[in-house]
């Protein structure tokens, strides 16, 4: 560039813009990290694992190392082996969710609005749902057998609770406010019900069911570590007895980030069914 | 004349658990009487604000009118028809805006219309019209959540006169707002009523309050509430931001503060009394 016929003001300009200009030039690559902080524990945690059986602080044989584990995953998916499970074990939570919603949800309707009805079936509400699931699992092998029916049944009574009470204290506690300023405006029973009940308990269930689908994901591996011959419970406890250890871990590696998806997706899910509340005020792994 | 609202001989009564009985002079009881024999003539067209002290049961009193609540004895008529239940010829409006979160402003407004069975067309023009007599006219689709207090309450109150109620009762519509709010929402009430002269009965704590809007203002007793006496506000109509200041409005002003002054003072007494309030 001739020096001559750049005045000073442009030549402060080329050095002012000109780095800017380089930067902006990134800015649709940019990631803001600040949304992503979490990620920098993965990463810790990923290089911890990778890090101590390479060094022999961890007998590599129990532990491989998360490349290996990783590998194991991919090759896996690539087989689709993990993806068939994957997807069997989702299908069994998702029944047993539907049909814990599909029952849950009206009941709680009814317990909430009478309370007649819940004064009668409290106390043994109180006494199932602080049974473990877990220890009730026999007695579901024992009436439904091996097949999916147990399955199904043990992810249906296991989700069913969260959802039960919470759509019974979204019905309860709806704002006595609304129900004044509904009757005011000439609201009849059917009114309050479609229009104010059931839009105001919205939340309550949603978070419900957010507990409820969670706990299906739970109680599901647990159920086919039992007794199953597929799905991802079955795929880590086959491959453990088996001793196929990086499978074991791949299984393992697999479902974290099938939880990890599911929970973005309720937790998206909730926020869309909620719109008119604003922000929501919890956090993404609540 | 006819009255518009009449009530008579109204006596409410609140009754305790077991366990919170009250000393009511020497006797323990686990009754409260409210509203001790309120009979009260509204005339058609007419604002009318009821001021009292704290737990006077103003806005029982309005429950009532409004058949919210049962009196436990005594009757309301409206319009010479006796007030049962519900009553769909009165508008409502709460301190606490009562908007349902769940639905729009426009959406807001409409509620009453649906229940009414009114056609979605011309609940939304109603609607519409509303919102811009309001100012709010770029407001219809935000959730309540997303406007302020003076925005949500004016949309409580254009809610509240969706359906074209021919009495209209306010309960503390305006004490939850700041200050410069409040005035801007009380020359803006008055304006829309200078238009429609629907009758109003209008609670506030209030007295500059009260006196601003009001044709006559009823003043309380302190628990149990009764009337204490009704004072005439003989202010020129259309009132507008200026008359605060006259001397005028301060003499009225203090005509209806003598009265109440000294209910306030028995209702603070009352709680320096209390058991349990000690600390």
């Amino acid at each position: 560039m001739p020096e001559a016929i750049v005045d000073r003001k442009k030549e402060q300009d080329l050095l002012v813009v000109k780095p800017i200009a380089i930067f902006s030039g990134w800015k649709g690559f940019k990631i803001n990290w600040s949304n992503y902080s979490g990620l920098w524990a993965i990463f810790a945690f990923l290089g911890l694992w990778e890090l101590l059986p390479r060094i022999g602080v961890v007998d590599p044989v129990y532990l491989p190392t998360f490349s290996e584990t990783f590998k194991t995953l991919i090759l896996g998916i690539l087989s689709g082996q993990i993806l068939v499970d994957a997807g069997v074990s989702s299908l069994r939570a998702l029944g047993g969710f539907a049909l814990a919603m599909v029952v849950a949800v009206p009941l709680g309707f009814l317990m909430g609005r009478y309370s007649q009805f819940e004064k009668y079936t409290d106390l043994l509400i109180q006494t199932l749902r602080n049974t473990s699931t877990f220890a009730l699992f026999p007695i579901f092998l024992l009436l439904f057998g091996l097949g999916e029916t147990s399955k199904i049944a043990i992810i249906f009574y296991a989700a069913s609770w969260h959802i039960l009470i919470n759509t019974i204290n979204g019905v309860k506690n709806v704002d006595p406010l609304f129900i004044k300023a509904a009757k005011s405006m000439g609201a009849t029973d059917k009114d309050l019900f479609h229009k104010v009940i059931l839009p105001a308990s919205i939340p309550s269930i949603v978070s419900g069911a957010r507990l409820g689908a969670k706990i299906s994901f739970m109680v599901v591996i647990a159920a086919e570590m039992i007794g199953a011959k597929s799905g991802l419970g079955f795929y880590i406890q086959s491959s453990q007895y088996n001793f196929f250890i990086p499978q074991m871990y791949a299984g393992v590696l697999a479902l974290a980030i099938l939880g990890v998806i599911i929970n973005y997706a309720l937790v998206w899910f909730e926020s869309k069914a909620t719109y008119w509340k604003g922000e929501l005020d919890q956090s993404i792994f609540g | 004349m006819a009255e518009k609202v009449s009530v008579e001989n109204v006596n409410k009564k609140f009754r305790l658990k077991k366990s919170q009985q009250i000393n009511d002079n020497g006797n323990l009881t686990n009754e409260i009487l409210v509203l001790d024999n309120v009979d009260l003539k509204v005339k058609p067209g007419e604002f009318l604000v009821v001021v009292g002290p704290s737990g006077c049961g103003k806005s029982v009193l309005l429950d009532i009118i409004g058949g919210l609540t049962k009196p436990t004895t005594g009757k309301v008529f409206h319009d010479n028809l006796e007030v049962v239940g519900p009553n769909l010829k009165t508008g409502y409006v709460f301190q606490q805006y009562a908007l349902f979160p769940w639905r729009t402003a426009l959406s807001n407004i409409e509620f009453g219309l649906e229940t009414r069975g009114v056609p979605e067309e011309e609940r939304t023009k109603i609607g519409k019209d509303l919102l811009s007599v309001f100012g709010l006219s770029g407001f219809a689709d935000r959730f309540p959540y997303q406007l302020s207090g003076g925005m949500q309450q004016r949309v409580a109150i254009a809610r509240s006169l969706a359906t074209d109620p021919d009495l209209l009762l306010m309960d503390e519509p305006f004490a939850a707002l700041d200050a410069q709010t409040r005035e801007i929402l009380q020359n803006q009430l008055l304006k829309i009523w200078d238009q429609k002269r629907t009758t109003v009965i209008f609670v506030t704590h209030g007295l500059e309050e009260a006196v601003f809007l009001a044709d006559r203002v009823v003043v309380m007793t302190a628990r149990p509430g009764k009337i204490k006496q009704i004072i005439e506000i003989d202010l020129p109509r259309p009132r507008g931001e200026d008359i605060r200041a006259s001397v005028e409005f301060a003499i009225n002003k203090e005509k209806v503060w003598t009265v109440l002054k000294e209910e306030v003072n028995k209702a603070q007494k009352d709680w320096e009394l209390a058991p349990g309030f000690s600390r």
